[in-house]
């Protein structure tokens, strides 16, 4: 067991923390208020090779490792949540299904952009009817000629309507498995600007107010036969390992949210006075500060593992990530919040005005709880792992 | 690199580089006469201002009456505007004809230019940006057992590094001429003697352009329409406390009645509120003068090292607990917009009642 | 084209200077990084990599541990690095530094060499020009702007009061100002691959055409006579008026008793 990180993580992390601090933190409050898509973040992350940095340079990408996916994420969330998941949506649900799963075609077609950041991506998979339990699809891909057409929809999409290429999940036939009918799920790629292809709502959240959340809509999409990713009727399995993926760059923003707050919140009890002393004199607030800084610690160690199994996984695809991925995502999603909140109310009424940003950061780690799986579907991971 | 104290001995007078751009001698360069006579003194040498240009023979005459006994006068018009190379040809060639014990720059965006390049051509040490000069000892006490050893009439050059938290005193005992360059606006003019005339001696070295003379395509002058900060004698200096650069008509309100200059910390130049040459710090310019006015300034260290040798610093923030208040000699707890008006009001009635 | 970049590892103090309790500085607690007028000389070459194709190399002088700032320059965007290290080199003042840093360059192959205009330990500003002369080279400081043209390149110079538009040929020396440019970050892939780049490590042997006089302490023409670290002067009055008058009162009172108005 090695716990100390290496020089090149020690060197990356200080990159997106001067990144996050200079580029990313002046914008937060705004954005969220604003609830608008931070672009010209994204157009500089894309410049510093951000938005690609699992991906093998061969694919446009910078050819680093997982756990330095994780840091950014981490560090980006520290300061703005919601630039987090732009990141983490972009690369673990986009990006890592076409590069697991894709052609040679589709890697240079659609991972090389996507890598540099020139485009950017979204995962579909989420419907009104079918989140958790994604068997509840009602969206179809029919093949018709060179084309399948696409008719459906999908909700709650992040980067929903600024990305450019979205992994969509779609119902395309029956499959009768141990007995029972089951509907049998394949992958496409599609492409903003697809006739057929548009937005219906925009979604107006408690948290990670200024990400791109929106119902996807298809009617008649008619995209073309090689888009589909990887084998017809393996849509389950792409979808259910892309969100093994995908927790680790939640978990990731969940720990970056809890550490964020927590160092807010050690810089504000230091200066807080009541009673003619700082707050943080106070044995209560140093307690409450010792059990938050514990878990975070414990988070990290959970984030940092799950991202370092899927570097294993990488060199050797037997290697399993799941259990670790639910895990981490599960406990730095608790602590994310209870972290948030305890920050808050260490604030006392500053903590609940907008101008101070764990006000931010609570709302904003809520969702660490329900997206990509919430943490009732995590338990099921884990405990299904556990009584196999 | 060592020179021998014979050759050493070779070595006299105390020697300014008297700064001229575009025909009118320099403030800096008055103020190295100054202190240059200081050192002469014990010395018991002579002062001499070395003037370099295209026609400006004519300035000798002011050069001594702020000192100078004796001018070196190097005309040519190659030296018509600064450049690094007939500069640094011209100084280095009066080095080595007249063998100077002590040589003075200004430490300007001109001084800091040649003296490294005209040091590096004689072999001779340079200390930058020196803030004090005195004749003294080297080493300052004897090493015990090598009392004979410990050289008298030295040049120790002080100087503040790492942003102002640290103080050196600097030697050059082995070498000379002993060269420093000096900040500006640290050291003292003497009273002008009018009519002092001083010995003019014209020397050309001879000017032929090599690799190393750079062509200048342009001149571009910065309209100034402020006073350098680093000359004012009063500032007032506004932080990001003072919310928003329509707010600062109140600090402008107060300089103009109390005789001084507006200049800021970082963050108002980083707002995009003030232009950066009114920024005081590590990063900005150093000032000294005698009263400093920190409003709605936080004190952060980079800040601080910038002003901190102020003789009067006075504080006003609404901060009980910024650290401007530990450099301050008087901090006033309270809402700028509501002192700075009435203080104004009550400077100018002050000033208007002295007057009378 | 070759452009070298002259960079130096020094203490951060920009989040702060940290004290020790007796009021000295306490340097073990400071950061080191890439100084930040060098960091705008190695932009101001990156751009020259982006735009003619040049090949960027950064040098420093220091202890091995100055790698770091290589690794960073590296990841930046840098295409080579040498660490010149070696104990004789130590404690050396401007001169002995750029007489070291001349012989390291002797090796090089260079169009343009580049220097911060100063670092923000020492404040100099010397030993760019110093390199300049050492090496016969134009020096330009103070640059503000940089453009190349042909064999030429042509720099804005700035003065207090103007600034000189100068064309010089190469090769050159120039010395950069931090607001020459906004340096660029590092990319996360250029730093993995930064720790598998080679760093060219030179010692005294390496350096060509110095004499051993010219070299470290000994070679240093200016001697300490006395290092200090200022402590802080302490806090004056503090006072908290009731009311805007009392503090107009106080103020014009201390302006008044120190006869400033």
């Amino acid at each position: 067991m090695d716990f100390t990180l290496s020089k090149e993580h020690d060197m990356v992390r200080t990159l997106f923390k001067d990144f996050a601090e200079n580029e990313v933190k002046p914008l937060a409050q705004e954005i969220d208020e604003q609830h608008r898509f931070p672009r010209e973040t994204v157009d500089k992350m894309a410049k510093y090779g951000f938005m690609g940095i699992p991906v093998p340079k061969e694919y446009g990408g910078q050819g680093a490792d997982t756990l330095a996916y994780a840091m950014c994420v981490e560090e980006l969330s520290k300061v703005c949540g919601t630039t987090g998941v732009i990141v983490s949506a972009h690369t673990s649900l986009c990006i890592d299904p076409i590069l697991t799963f894709g052609t040679e075609e589709q890697k240079q077609k659609y991972v090389v952009p996507l890598a540099k950041g020139e485009k950017l991506g979204a995962f579909g998979l989420t419907e009104p009817g079918a989140g958790t339990d994604a068997q509840g699809q009602q969206t179809k891909a029919v093949l018709d000629g060179d084309e399948w057409v696409l008719n459906g929809s999908k909700c709650f999409i992040t980067n929903g309507k600024e990305a450019d290429v979205y992994v969509i999940f779609a119902v395309t036939g029956k499959v009768e498995k141990r007995g029972r009918i089951m509907k049998e799920i394949s992958a496409f790629i599609v492409e903003k600007g697809t006739p057929g292809f548009t937005f219906g709502t925009k979604e107006n959240k408690m948290g990670i107010c200024a990400s791109s959340t929106y119902e996807l809509i298809f009617t008649d999409c008619r995209i073309p036969k090689e888009n589909l990713l990887g084998a017809q009727g393996k849509g389950f399995n792409i979808a259910m390992h892309t969100l093994d993926g995908g927790r680790i760059g939640i978990a990731s923003q969940a720990l970056g949210l809890a550490e964020g707050a927590l160092e807010t919140t050690i810089n504000y009890v230091k200066e807080r006075k009541q009673f003619g002393k700082a707050i943080g004199a106070f044995q209560n607030t140093q307690f409450q500060l010792a059990d938050m800084a514990t878990k975070v610690e414990a988070a990290k160690m959970l984030v940092y593992k799950a991202a370092r199994k899927k570097d294993e996984y990488k060199k050797d695809p037997k290697v399993s990530y799941s259990v670790e991925a639910a895990m981490a995502k599960l406990y730095a999603a608790e602590v994310a919040m209870e972290v948030t909140t305890k920050c808050v109310q260490l604030h006392g009424g500053y903590g609940y005005i907008k101008e101070y940003d764990v006000e931010r950061m609570m709302r904003d780690a809520k969702i660490t709880e329900i997206y990509e799986g919430t943490s009732e579907v995590q338990r099921m991971v884990i405990s299904a792992a556990l009584l196999k | 690199m060592n020179m021998t104290p014979e050759a050493i001995a070779e070595y006299k007078g105390v020697y300014v580089f008297a700064q001229q751009v575009d025909h009118t001698i320099g403030s800096i360069a008055y103020e190295l006469l100054g202190k240059a006579r200081d050192l002469a003194a014990p010395l018991n040498t002579e002062v001499v201002a070395v003037l370099i240009g295209s026609g400006v023979k004519d300035l000798a005459d002011s050069l001594a009456e702020y000192g100078a006994d004796k001018v070196i006068v190097v005309d040519d018009p190659e030296l018509k505007e600064y450049r690094t190379e007939p500069y640094a040809h011209a100084l280095a060639s009066v080095i080595n004809k007249y063998k100077p014990e002590i040589m003075l720059v200004g430490a300007t965006a001109i001084g800091r230019d040649l003296g490294p390049t005209v040091s590096a051509r004689v072999a001779t040490g340079l200390t930058a940006d020196c803030t004090v000069l005195e004749i003294g000892d080297f080493p300052l006490v004897p090493v015990p057992g090598k009392e004979d050893e410990q050289l008298h009439n030295q040049l120790l050059m002080t100087r503040p590094a790492f942003g102002g938290n640290t103080i050196a005193t600097i030697a050059c005992p082995y070498n000379r001429p002993q060269m420093a360059t000096v900040r500006p606006g640290v050291m003292q003019k003497i009273e002008p003697k009018k009519g002092a005339k001083a010995v003019v001696e014209e020397f050309n070295p001879g000017f032929t352009p090599n690799n190393r003379y750079v062509t200048i395509k342009e001149v571009v002058k910065a309209v100034k329409d402020t006073v350098d900060i680093m000359d004012a004698k009063i500032l007032v200096s506004g932080g990001r406390g003072v919310g928003s650069p329509e707010n600062f008509k109140l600090l402008d309100d107060l300089a103009e009645a109390i005789g001084g200059t507006v200049s800021c910390s970082r963050a108002v130049v980083d707002s995009g509120w003030k232009p950066k040459d009114l920024q005081v710090g590590q990063t900005g310019k150093t000032v000294r003068p005698n009263v400093y006015f920190a409003i709605g300034i936080s004190g952060a260290i980079q800040h601080v090292a910038g002003m901190e040798e102020s003789d009067i610093i006075i504080a006003i923030n609404k901060d009980e607990d910024a650290p401007i208040f530990d450099v301050a000699d008087y901090g006033i707890v309270g809402d700028l917009n509501k002192i700075l008006p009435q203080l104004t009001e009550q400077v100018k009635a002050a000033r208007a009642a002295k007057k009378n | 084209m070759k452009v070298v970049v002259c960079i130096k590892q020094v203490p951060d103090t920009k989040g702060g200077v940290s004290f020790n309790p007796d009021g000295t500085l306490n340097r073990a607690a400071m950061l080191a990084i890439m100084n930040p007028d060098d960091k705008a000389g190695l932009e101001a070459a990156l751009r020259l990599k982006d735009q003619y194709g040049a090949e960027v190399t950064v040098l420093t002088m220091g202890l091995p541990k100055a790698t770091d700032v290589l690794r960073e320059a590296l990841a930046m965007g840098a295409d080579k690095a040498v660490l010149v290290t070696d104990r004789v080199l130590g404690g050396a003042d401007t001169w002995a530094t750029s007489t070291t840093i001349a012989g390291a360059l002797r090796n090089l192959e260079y169009d343009l060499v580049i220097t911060g205009r100063q670092a923000i330990d020492g404040d100099t500003a010397q030993v760019g020009p110093q390199i300049a002369e050492h090496l016969g080279l134009p020096v330009i400081s103070y640059a503000q702007d940089i453009k190349i043209d042909g064999d030429k390149v042509i720099v804005e110079r700035l003065y207090d009061d103007r600034y000189h538009v100068l064309e010089a040929k190469m090769p050159c020396l120039i010395t950069a100002l931090a607001e020459l440019n906004e340096p660029r970050y590092m990319t996360p892939g250029g730093i993995f691959d930064a720790f598998q780049a080679e760093i060219t490590t030179w010692g005294r042997a390496d350096l060509k055409d110095v004499e051993d006089g010219n070299l470290g302490l000994n070679g240093s023409p200016t001697k300490i006579a006395k290092a200090s670290d200022k402590v802080r002067k302490g806090a004056g009055e503090k006072v908290v008026p009731d009311s805007p008058e009392d503090a107009v009162a106080y103020i014009i009172g201390k302006l008044d008793e120190k006869h400033v108005i």
